[in-house]
C-alpha cells in the first residue's frame, strides 16, 4: 500500500474530513513495565493523591479523558505474582467518582471486562459516574475468555475465545438499551407534579440470549450527554469491526503517522460499511512522551528512563516469561540463553501479552536476532518492550511539529498518553507542549463544553430501536406495565 | 469493642449515622423537597448532602441501595448507585465515615472486596460495608438468576463477606517494598493466595489492590441476616438493630446484647430509627400525615414523630444501650436542619456523643483496633515455610 501525500484528499472522497486538530488523553496504568518506579520522585500507585494530581494537571492542560485500566487477576511470573513491575490498582470506576468530585470537565473512562460483570448491574454503575460527573463518563469495553481470570469469580472462564465478540456485543446492546430506557424529559420537573416519572415514560429491558438473561426497568434516566461514550481497544478484524459497529472511540496500536493514516483509512471503510458515518469513530492511539528542552536533553532522558524500566531483573524475567523456566544464572549483560524454553506454548494471559506462539520457535527466533544485532540480554528486551513505536521522543518543538502533521492529516483524533511517572509525568507535557500545540492551531485552548461527548466533538447518540435482534440472542423493549 | 454500654448513664462515646438516599426516607419525600426530582441525581445535591451531614457533626454517612419501587407506582425515583456516590463524597468530606450498602446475592465478592478497598483508599480510610442481601425477585431478574432466599441468603452474605476479608489481608501491609537493588516492586512473599471454596463461591485472588488504609473495613449487618455463629466468627463488626417503636429499642438492644456470645469483643450495635421532625412552626404529626396521603411509611424500623428535645432525650437514653443510632430522616433537607440546629448540638452538650476528627477512620471511632493481615500472622509463625 502507498502512502499518498495527500491523504486528506483521500479522506474526503470517503466522506472524512480531517478535523486539522489533536486532543490527548491520559492513562493512569498501575500496572505494567512503562511506569519508571525507581526514580526519587515516582510516588504511590495506589493513594488518591496520585490520581487527583495527574487528573487536575491533565484537566488544566484541557485533556479531553482520563482513563483507567483493569485487570481481573494479578500478573503472574512462573507461578506467582510478578513482582518487578507497578502493581496494585484501584477499581476504575470507584476511582473515576471519586474523580468526578475534584475534576469539571474531564473525561473518566473506566476499563471493564464484559466477561465479568452483568449487564444491568455494570450499564447502572456506568449511569451514576455519568450523572455524578455532569456527563463525563466512558467505558473502555475489554473481554476476556480465560479460566485463569476466571478463577476469580463465581462463573470461573466459562466463554470460548470465538465467542468474545458475540457475547461482548450482546452485553453492549444490552447496556444500550438499559441508556436507553428513559425517555427525554421523563423525569418530574417539579415537586408539583403527579409522579416521579411519567406515565409509560420507562421501558423494561429483557434480553433472553446464549450468554445472559436480563430483565429490569432500568433506574436512571440519561445523563447530560445522553449515555457513557464508548471506547474499544480491539486490534484483530474482528475487533475492529466491532468498534466499528459500537465505539465512538478506538484506543488504537497504531501511533506511527503511516500507520495512523492506513488505520483510519481501514476503520473509515468498516465504519461506512456498518451504516455509520465517516466521522463517527474517533481515535486515539497509545503513546508515550520523553519531552524536554533541546532534542540532546530528550535522548539522554530517554535513556534514562529506558534504563530504569528495563533493569537486569525485568530483563532477565522477560525471558523467563517465554522460556517457562529460572534463567538466573544468565548474565543480563550476555547473550540470549542457550538452553531451550520448557513450555510448549507461551504463556497466554499471565503477564506477557504474548498470545500462545510455538516457544522454541521463538527462542530459536529471537537468538537469531540477538547475534545479528550484537544485542546482549538486558539491550535486547528493551529493543522488545521499548514500545518505540509509540513513544514521541524530542523538544517540544520536535514533538509539536510532529503532532501537528497528525492533525493536518487527520490520521488521529488525538494521543492517549501513558505517563512513565506518576504523579508528575504529565507536567512538562501540559506546561511546555500543549502550549507549543495551540500555538500551532492544532489543540483546544478551552473546553468546547461540559461533557465528554462534546469535547470530543461527538455527535448526540441515536436512540436505540423499540426491538432489537443481536446474532442469535433475542432481545426485546417493553413499554413498562 | 474495648467496652459496652453499661446502662448507667451517658458516656462520651455514642455514633450518629445519617442515612442520606435521595430526598429523604419517605417514599413521598420529593414531594416536599426543596431539591428538583432531577437535581437529586446530580453531584450538587450529594456534594451539599454530605458537607451538611458533617458539618452537623454526624459521625458517619450511610447510601442505602434500594431496588426500584413497584414500576409504575408514583413515587417510584431514579436511584444511584451507592458504592459511587460514597466514592464521589471521598474527596469532598474530612472526617464522615462513609458507608454503602452493598448487595451479596448478586454481586461477585471478587467486585465487592476490590470496590470497597479503593473507596477506602478514596476516603483516606473512611470506608465501611453496610451488608445488603436482597431477595427481590426484580433484582434476581436483573442479572438472571434465581431469587436467593432464607439460609442461602444467610449464607451467602457471609461467605461473601469471608471472601471480602481474605482479599483485603491478601495483601500483608508491606507488600509494596520498591527495593531497588533488587529490582522489585513487591515482595510476593507477602501476596497471598486465598483460594476460597466456600460452598457459595471459589475465589483465587489475591487482590489486585493493595490492602486498604484500615487494613480490615468496618462490616456492618442487620441484626438477623448473619447466623449467630457467623456474628461469634467476627463477620460483622456492627449489628444493626430495629424494633417496631421507639420504646422498644432499648428492650430489642438488650436482648441483642444478650443473645451474643460472651465476652468483650461482640460487634457494636446501631439502632435504627426513622425521624420526622416538628419544623418551621408545622408539628410532625401533620407533616408525616401529608407524606403518607400520598404514599404510606411502610418502615419496618421504630420511628419517631415529634419535637427535637424529644428526639434528644430518646437519643440519649438510646444510646446508653447502644454504640450508634442510625437516622432516618423522613425529608432529608427539612429534617436534617431540624437535626443541625436543635439535636446535635444538645446532645454533644450533654457529653453523650463520641468526638469526631479529620484524622480518624471509621474504625477508630468504633474503637477497633487496626489488625494484622490473618496471612502475616501464618508466615511469621515459627516453622513457617517461606
Amino acid at each position: 500500500m502507498s502512502h499518498s501525500t495527500h491523504p486528506a484528499a483521500e479522506f474526503t472522497a470517503s466522506g472524512f474530513i480531517p478535523s486539522g486538530q489533536i486532543q490527548l488523553g491520559v492513562f493512569f496504568q498501575g500496572v505494567n513495565s512503562g511506569t519508571v518506579w525507581k526514580a526519587a520522585e515516582s510516588g504511590s500507585q495506589t493513594d488518591f493523591e496520585s490520581f487527583r494530581r495527574i487528573a487536575q494537571t491533565a484537566e488544566r492542560g484541557l485533556f479531553a479523558a482520563f482513563f483507567l485500566g483493569e485487570g481481573l487477576r494479578l500478573r503472574e511470573h512462573l507461578g506467582r505474582p510478578h513482582a518487578l513491575d507497578v502493581a496494585g490498582r484501584p477499581d476504575a470506576q470507584t476511582a473515576l467518582a471519586a474523580l468526578a468530585a475534584v475534576t469539571t470537565k474531564i473525561g473518566l473512562v473506566a476499563t471493564q471486562n464484559t466477561t465479568y460483570n452483568d449487564p444491568a448491574d455494570l450499564a447502572h454503575r456506568l449511569s451514576t459516574l455519568d450523572l455524578l460527573s455532569g456527563g463525563r463518563a466512558a467505558w473502555n469495553i475489554v473481554t476476556t475468555d480465560n479460566a485463569w481470570t476466571g478463577a476469580n469469580f463465581r462463573r470461573g472462564g466459562y466463554l470460548d475465545h470465538a465467542d468474545r465478540y458475540t457475547h461482548a456485543e450482546a452485553f453492549v446492546e444490552t447496556a444500550k438499551r438499559i441508556w436507553d430506557a428513559w425517555d427525554d424529559g421523563a423525569v418530574a420537573g417539579s415537586a408539583s407534579a403527579e409522579r416521579w416519572s411519567a406515565e409509560g415514560s420507562v421501558r423494561r429491558v429483557r434480553h433472553t440470549g446464549r450468554h445472559y438473561t436480563v430483565d429490569v426497568t432500568p433506574r436512571l434516566p440519561r445523563s447530560a450527554q445522553y449515555r457513557p461514550v464508548l471506547f474499544q481497544a480491539g486490534d484483530s478484524p474482528e475487533g475492529r469491526d466491532f468498534a466499528a459497529r459500537q465505539a465512538d472511540v478506538i484506543f488504537s496500536a497504531h501511533p506511527q503517522l503511516d500507520d495512523a493514516l492506513e488505520f483510519r483509512r481501514d476503520i473509515v471503510e468498516r465504519t461506512l460499511r456498518a451504516g455509520r458515518g465517516a466521522q463517527d469513530v474517533k481515535i486515539m492511539p497509545a503513546s508515550e512522551f520523553i519531552l524536554a528542552a533541546t532534542p540532546r536533553e530528550a535522548l539522554e532522558k530517554k535513556a534514562w528512563v529506558r534504563s530504569l524500566q528495563i533493569g537486569p531483573q525485568q530483563a532477565i524475567a522477560y525471558l523467563e516469561q517465554f522460556w517457562g523456566r529460572e534463567l538466573q544464572g544468565y548474565d543480563p549483560d550476555g547473550p540470549l540463553p542457550d538452553i531451550d524454553p520448557v513450555v510448549e506454548e507461551t504463556s497466554e494471559t499471565r503477564g506477557s501479552g504474548f498470545h500462545g506462539a510455538k516457544a522454541r520457535q521463538l527462542a530459536d527466533q529471537w537468538r537469531a536476532e540477538a547475534t545479528e544485532k550484537g544485542l546482549s540480554i538486558r539491550q535486547f528486551v528493551s529493543a522488545k518492550t521499548s514500545r518505540g513505536d509509540s513513544t514521541f521522543t524530542g523538544s517540544y518543538t520536535e514533538v509539536a511539529d510532529r503532532l501537528s502533521e497528525y492533525a493536518r492529516t487527520g490520521a488521529v483524533d488525538g494521543f492517549n498518553i501513558s505517563p512513565w511517572l506518576i504523579p508528575s509525568g504529565l507536567d512538562d507535557i501540559v506546561n511546555h507542549l500543549v502550549p507549543e500545540l495551540q500555538e500551532r492551531g492544532v489543540y483546544p485552548t478551552e473546553y468546547a463544553g461540559s461533557t465528554l461527548r462534546e469535547n470530543l466533538g461527538l455527535a448526540t447518540p441515536a436512540r436505540t430501536g423499540a426491538s432489537v435482534e443481536v446474532g442469535i440472542d433475542s432481545s426485546s423493549v417493553t413499554a413498562q406495565a | 469493642m474495648s467496652s459496652h454500654p453499661a446502662q448507667d448513664g451517658p458516656r462520651e462515646h455514642g455514633l450518629l449515622l445519617l442515612e442520606l438516599d435521595g430526598a429523604g426516607s419517605h417514599p413521598a419525600a420529593w414531594r416536599v423537597s426543596r431539591t428538583a426530582p432531577a437535581a437529586v441525581l446530580g453531584p450538587e445535591h450529594l456534594r451539599g448532602a454530605v458537607l451538611a451531614a458533617e458539618s452537623a457533626g454526624f459521625h458517619a454517612a450511610t447510601f442505602s441501595d434500594p431496588g426500584m419501587p413497584a414500576p409504575g407506582h408514583p413515587d417510584a425515583a431514579a436511584r444511584l448507585n451507592a458504592l459511587q456516590r460514597a466514592a464521589f463524597a471521598g474527596p469532598v468530606t474530612r472526617s464522615l465515615a462513609l458507608i454503602p450498602e452493598v448487595d451479596t446475592a448478586y454481586t461477585e465478592p471478587f467486585h465487592i472486596s476490590t470496590q470497597l478497598a479503593s473507596l477506602d483508599y478514596v476516603s483516606g480510610g473512611r470506608a465501611g460495608w453496610l451488608v445488603a442481601a436482597s431477595s427481590s425477585a426484580a433484582d434476581a431478574a436483573a442479572v438472571g438468576r434465581d431469587t436467593v432466599r432464607g439460609d442461602r441468603l444467610s449464607r451467602e452474605a457471609a461467605d461473601s463477606i469471608e471472601v471480602s476479608r481474605r482479599l483485603w489481608d491478601s495483601w500483608e501491609d508491606n507488600a509494596v517494598i520498591r527495593d531497588v537493588p533488587t529490582g522489585r516492586y513487591l515482595d510476593v512473599d507477602k501476596l497471598h493466595y486465598i483460594d476460597v471454596e466456600n460452598g457459595s463461591y471459589s475465589v483465587k485472588g489475591p487482590s489486585i489492590i493493595p490492602r486498604p488504609p484500615q487494613g480490615q473495613l468496618p462490616v456492618l449487618a442487620p441484626a438477623g441476616l448473619l447466623t449467630a455463629e457467623a456474628v461469634a466468627a467476627g463477620a460483622a463488626d456492627a449489628l444493626l438493630v430495629s424494633a417496631p417503636t421507639p420504646g422498644l429499642l432499648a428492650a430489642e438492644l438488650a436482648a441483642t446484647r444478650a443473645g451474643l456470645a460472651a465476652g468483650g469483643d461482640g460487634p457494636a450495635l446501631i439502632a435504627e430509627l426513622d425521624v420526622v421532625l416538628d419544623s418551621r412552626g408545622q408539628p410532625a404529626a401533620e407533616r408525616l400525615a401529608g407524606l403518607n396521603g400520598h404514599t404510606p411509611w411502610q418502615s419496618p424500623r421504630a420511628q419517631f414523630i415529634g419535637s427535637a428535645a424529644g428526639l434528644t432525650d430518646l437519643l440519649t437514653e438510646v444510646l446508653a444501650w447502644a454504640e450508634g443510632v442510625r437516622l432516618h430522616p423522613a425529608v432529608l433537607d427539612t429534617d436534617l436542619e431540624e437535626l443541625t440546629r436543635l439535636v446535635l448540638p444538645e446532645l454533644r452538650r450533654r457529653g453523650v456523643l463520641a468526638p469526631t476528627s479529620p484524622d480518624a477512620t471509621f474504625r477508630d471511632q468504633l474503637g477497633l483496633a487496626r489488625p494484622a493481615s490473618r496471612y502475616a500472622a501464618a508466615s511469621s509463625a515459627p516453622g513457617a515455610e517461606n
